[in-house]
Parts: structure tokens; sequence; C-alpha cells
């Protein structure tokens, strides 16, 4: 699934990025590589952007942005 | 002298290294032919000069933002004898990504390990002698924004660019190697302690290796590049970036201790951000700290203006009585003081709100009031950070652009300080008082409230507007991180402030300075200095200005002199006013009720005015048109004189065809 579609609180681990170069190499320098485990932290208050927790710091992206990468979920709290 | 650079990513504490090692001893100025701000700074250590550039603060270099190909362009085609990088210790993996990239490109390094009392806190302990050794770099730490281990930092610096150690290449998986070596031969022809470098970006996918190598190479090399990703089953683009972290992953197991975990002060910003970004909440938080930065810039700022005031014209009156009445005196009083004055008295205000901006940012506020308010701002074509400059610009225009800066993408950048102006400013507030009371007696409040909606909505469509002609293409960001939230040093928050007070100063003070004294020549010229202003150069200007005003509704050449002193600061619009129908230039309506001249005044703007449609459509024109000089001089000093001419002229075309619609329209129902 696409990780604009998780739901705060769940736990993922990307599968896949599928995004322009611009996208893809910012999502990459951020640490977001296939493989990496992330948690869907909290959704801002117009619904939009999102923050993730990754690699031990908070990343914040659009949805748009989000449903670049493809997740599992892993967990759920 | 040497040169060294100064890279690192956003929130590593970057600023603090560079304030600290260069003091007083900076400059700011624009890279060459963008408008991406470099600031450079000069240190002595021993006997030795060096120069600190400043590279923009970037997660990684691979180009694909200004900011990153600047970074990059500078230290491959620069050379610079070294490039300190500075790291956030608390987040070393996520920052070392970029210490790997500059790595890669073979030049002599320095790590600034910065934000060490952190560290210690969170119990993470980096062993900087092994990774020293390790790497070959010169490797410290510091605590940069309480000036600690800066005298060790630049010890290091000095060994570091008399050594000119070249660092370790740090190599990936067996397998990757294989794959750099297959496309290494590509670059033959060129320098080779760039080859390894050329082959990553190859792999990378970057295309300034079109150039390099020319189309035909080129192709061959993407074909090759292509045949790889079959036989992995990846791309090499994340290929790379996996085998980046993996090694990272290696240096951390063998170089960083953890001993307690993260979770304390992980805590401490999560029960924070759990009220500040909250679904319900964060909106009116955010709200509120904004009506808490306004009252604090108007009470203890305006206190501070009407001292400063106090005293110019103290000394304006002593100069006068001294130098008798001349009229080089009046030159000197009333130009030159007038001049000075005109804008060291914004300066209380804009120190305040520059304080407030500095220390928002410093704490991390900044990036969730951006998280909280972009939704909203990107479905007006901008970006979540494009808010905070155009709420201060209720406050004044000044501020707000400068705020801009915080933009990282110039397509977000131009438009927000385009538009920025619209957002009717604190100055503007008197203009409307003056003409409510006199034609919309007992609805001053709905005139006022609505000329505020008309500039937000004004400022909502040519943000849509600017986007859709001059940045179609431009895709802009939001990914980035929240920092923790950080109790800020004072030395950092004060010396922002104080810098960004500063550069106004020096650089919107000679063009504001220079438009009063131009005003003031049209003023007394050439009929002299008591003639009335309707005898002299600025009043051929409103009578020249008369027929073209006078499809808006203006009747006279009066409308055309206060619009043209406008330009100086929007409130001197009501002091023309006065000027010219009663001899008296107050500022407020119960200034000239209580001198008795209020009917005078009254008169004469109902001769200017004949009704109320007229004089709407004078708000609407005072709202809109060209802003203040001090205005324009700051759009000129952040992103060029190309953009301060176009924004001067579209918002009096705009003004004007604003005006005119208004008022022929609205002329129909009377």
């Amino acid at each position: 699934m696409y990780v604009s579609e998780m739901k705060v609180g769940t736990s993922g681990k990307v599968t896949a990025i599928k995004a322009t170069s611009m996208i893809k190499k910012r999502l990459l320098a951020m640490g977001l590589t296939p493989g990496t485990e992330f948690k869907i932290a909290k959704v801002a208050p117009m619904g939009d952007p999102i923050e993730l927790k990754v690699r031990g710091y908070r990343l914040s992206l659009r949805k748009s942005e989000a449903s670049c990468l493809e997740a599992d979920t892993v967990g759920n709290d | 002298m040497h040169k060294i650079a100064l890279g690192g990513n956003p929130n590593s504490g970057k600023t603090s290294v560079f304030n600290a090692l260069t003091g007083s001893h900076q400059h700011v100025g624009n890279w060459p032919g963008v408008t991406v701000e470099r600031k450079e700074g000069e240190l002595k250590i021993d006997s030795e000069r060096f120069t600190l550039i400043d590279l923009p603060g970037t997660y990684s270099l691979s180009a694909n933002s200004l900011d990153e190909k600047i970074a990059r362009d500078f230290i491959i085609d620069k050379k610079p004898e070294l490039t300190v990088i500075v790291i956030d210790q608390t987040n070393i993996e996520r920052n070392f990504y970029l210490v790997l990239e500059i790595i890669e490109m073979g030049r002599p390094v320095l790590l600034v390990l910065n934000m060490d009392d952190e560290a210690k806190k969170m119990g993470i302990n980096v062993d900087i002698d092994g990774l020293s050794k390790y790497l070959n770099v010169h490797v410290c730490k510091t605590v940069a924004n309480r000036r600690v281990g800066i005298d060790a930092l630049k010890e290091q610096i000095l060994l570091a660019v008399q050594g000119q150690n070249k660092p370790k290449v740090l190599k990936f998986s067996e397998k990757t190697e294989k794959i750099i070596q297959e496309i290494e031969p590509f670059f033959k022809d060129h320098d080779q302690d760039l080859r390894r470098w050329f082959a990553i970006k190859a792999l990378e996918k970057d295309d300034f290796l079109q150039e390099l190598v020319g189309e035909k190479a080129y192709e061959q090399l993407n074909q090759k590049i292509e045949l790889i990703e079959k036989s992995i089953a990846n791309e090499t683009d994340i290929l790379l970036a996996e085998e980046r972290y993996a090694v990272i992953h290696g240096i951390a197991k063998e170089f960083i201790k953890r001993v307690l975990t993260e979770e304390d002060r992980e805590r401490f910003s999560t029960k924070i951000d759990h009220v500040v970004t909250h679904r319900i909440w964060g909106i009116p938080i955010f709200a509120g700290i904004m009506w808490l930065m306004f009252q604090l810039a108007f009470y203890v700022g305006g206190y501070f203006v009407e001292v400063v005031d106090y005293w110019f014209s103290l000394f304006a009156n002593y100069l006068a009585s001294v130098m008798g009445d001349s009229l080089f005196s009046a030159f000197i009083t009333d130009a030159v003081i007038g001049g000075l004055g005109a804008f060291t008295v914004f300066l209380p205000q804009l120190f305040v709100l520059f304080l407030f901006i500095s220390f928002l940012g410093d704490i991390g506020y900044m990036s969730r009031a951006a998280f909280v308010m972009d939704k909203f701002m990107h479905a007006l074509g901008l970006h979540g950070k494009s808010f905070i400059p155009m709420i201060l610009g209720f406050g004044c225009t000044v501020p707000g652009v400068m705020a801009a800066r915080t933009l990282e993408s110039k397509k977000d950048r131009v438009i927000t300080i385009l538009v920025t102006p619209l957002m009717s400013c604190g100055a503007r507030l008197p203009v409307y008082a003056l003409l409510g009371s006199i034609f919309f007696a007992g609805h001053e409040g709905s005139i006022t409230f609505l000329l505020y909606m008309i500039g937000v909505v004004l400022a909502i469509i040519m943000a849509r507007v600017f986007k859709s002609t001059f940045f179609k293409k431009e895709e802009t960001l939001f990914i980035m991180e929240l920092p923790p939230y950080r109790w800020p040093s004072a030395r950092e928050t004060f010396g922002q402030a104080f810098r960004n007070s500063w550069l106004f100063l020096k650089k919107a003070g000679t063009i504001i300075f220079a438009a009063v004294i131009i005003i003031w020549f049209l003023s007394v010229f050439p009929a002299g200095i008591d003639a009335p202003p309707q005898d002299n150069y600025i009043g051929d200007i409103g009578r020249t200005l008369e027929p073209v005003f006078k499809p808006l509704g203006f009747e006279g050449w009066e409308a055309g002199v206060a619009l043209t002193f406008g330009i100086l600061a929007k409130e001197i619009v009501v002091g023309t006013f006065g000027t010219l129908f009663t001899g008296q230039d107050f500022g407020e309506l119960a200034e000239f009720a209580e001198s008795g001249l209020k009917g005078n005044l009254m008169q004469g703007l109902q001769t200017v005015f004949p009704n109320g449609i007229a004089a709407f459509s004078f708000l609407l024109f005072v709202l809109i048109y060209t802003p203040c000089a001090a205005a324009l001089a700051t759009i000129k000093q952040e992103i060029g004189w190309k953009w301060m001419w176009f924004t001067a002229i579209y918002l009096f075309v705009l003004a004007y065809s604003v005006s005119l619609l208004f008022y022929n329209i609205g002329i129909l129902f009377i």
C-alpha cells in the first residue's frame, strides 16, 4: 500500500519508491530507502502534510509525496 | 588567504558555527546570477587568514535544488582548501548522508560534531579519534550556539588546511564497487581524482554529465546503466542511497556508543508537538502566537518608535535653532534628519518582529507553523513556509519580505515576496482611519476590515497568476525535517535579530534616504521653502497626475501629491492632505479636531473626493499601489532590481485597474 494511505500510529517498511527524480532523490537522502522502517506519527490539522518517524528523527512530507512510497504495514499501536 | 567552505544539513547549527568562527566579519550577498543568499566571513587563526564561505544548508548534494547545485558546484569548481561539515550529533545517521557525498568528492574535509551537550544528555558518545583515523579527516565536537569547542575547531581547521589530507575512499559492497568500475571508463578523459565521483553521479542519473561527456557518450552511458539495472533488478540511484546508508550504519556501529535510549528528549518534543500540531488546537495556537507577536511589536516596538521620534525631532529642532532659518538648515533638518528618521523610526518594531521570528525559528516552531499551514498555502500555489512572511506583512512589508528567505525554492520565495505588499501593512491604517471617519462615519471598522480582506483576496489571486505564468513547471517539496524543540541561546537569537536589523539599515537605508531627499527637493524647488507646495515641482507632478487619476474619481491635484509622498511611507498620505488643506501635518483626525482645523481638512477632502465611491476608490488605490521605499529597497536586496521594478509597476497597474473598475461601476449606483 502507499504510505499516504496509512493511518496514524501504524508502522511500516518501505518496499518501493515510484517518483520523479527530484522527489525520489530527496526521499532517498532523507533515509527512506527500501527496507527502512518508519511510523506514521501525525497528520497536520488540515489533513495534509503528514509526519513520519524514521531513522530516529521526524520527517514531514505531503501526501502527494508520500504516495510515491510503497510500504508494508509491520505494526500498529 | 585560505578559502574554506562550510556545509551542513538544515538545523545542524551551521549558522551558529559560522557566527562563532567569523564574529562580525561577515558579508552577505547573493550567489552570482541567483537569488540565494551567500554569506562569507573572515577569520584569523594564528597568523593565517581564512575566508569562510557559507554554503546553503542542504540534506544532500544530488543537485536537484538550486541550493544543492550551488553547494556542489562550489566544492567541485572552486576547490576550497577545506570543507567544514557541521553535523547534528543527535541525528547523526541522516546528517552523515551529506558527509558521505562530500567525502566522495575526494576533497579535504573537517567534521564538526555539533550539539554535543544534547548528545551527552541523550547518551550518545562518538569516538572522534577512532572516526578521525578511520575516515582520515579531522573531527571535533562543539556546542556552537554556546561557543563551546570553538578554539579547538580553529586549531583543527589550521591543521587540516596545512595537512591537505584526502579522506579515505569509502568502499561500498563488492557488487556495487564492480558496477562503479564498469562505469568509470566513460570518464577516462577526465580528472583522475574525480573519476569515481563522476561514475557515482552517473549511477545517480545526474544530468550535468551530459555536458561533460557529450551527447553520444551520454547515451551509451545510459544504455549501460539500463543494462546494469536489469541485471541487479534495482535502480542504481536507489542502490547507491542504500549503500550509503549501509556504510553509515557500519560507521555508527563502530564509533558511536549509545548509553541511554533516545526516549527522553523525544518524549519532550513529542509532548510539545502533541499540543502544537494538534488537529484541533494546532491552528488556534498558531493564530495565538502570531497575535502575540504583533502585540509585542506594536506595544514594545511602538513605545520605542515614540522615543526615537521624540529624539529625532528634538535634534532637528535644536539644529534648526542653531542654524537659523535658511534653505540649508531646512535641508539638514527636514531632508537629512527627516530622511534618517524615516527609516530609523521603523527599527524598533522591526527589531521586535525579527527577534520574535528568530526565536520561533531557533526553538523549532517555524517548521511546525509551515506544517500546520501547508495544506492551505499549497492550495494557493504557495508553500507552508510562505505563511509567516505574509502574516508579517500585516505589520510591515519589510520583515515579511526578509522572512521569505526561509523558503528554499526560488519560485516560492519570489511569489511570496511579490504578494506580501498586498497584505495591508500598519502604515496604511491611518489613511483608512482618516477617510473612513470622514466618508463612512460609523462604519470605519467595517471599511477597514473590508480593505484588509480585499488585500488578502488579491494576494491569493496574484499568487495563482504568478504561479501559472512565471513558474509553470516548478515543483517544490515539503520533504523536510521537523527538528526537535530546543531552548535557544540568547546570543544566537538576539544576534540574528541584530544582523537582520543592521542589514535593513545598511541596504534599505540608503534607498529610503535617497527617496526622502529627492522628494524634499521636489517640494521646495523652484519656488522656495516658504511657497505653497503647488508652486514647486511636486505641484507640477500633482497637476500632471491629475488627469491620470481623474478616471478613478479623484478631483484635483492634491491626490497625486499625496500618493507620490506616500511612496516614502504610506502614512505620509495623511500628513500630506493635512499640509495641503490646513498647513498642519498631523497624523490623526483627532489632532485636526483639537486644533479646530477639522473643518478645513474635511472640506478639502470632500472636494478631492466628491462622494464615498471616489473616497473608497482612493482607499483601494492606497491599499494596492506601489509599496513604500523601504519595502522596495528590501525587495531589491532580497531578489534583485528586476523583481523590485516588477513589483513597483505591477502593483501600480493593479491598483489603477481595481480602482478604475470599482469607481466606474460604483458611480452607476449613485
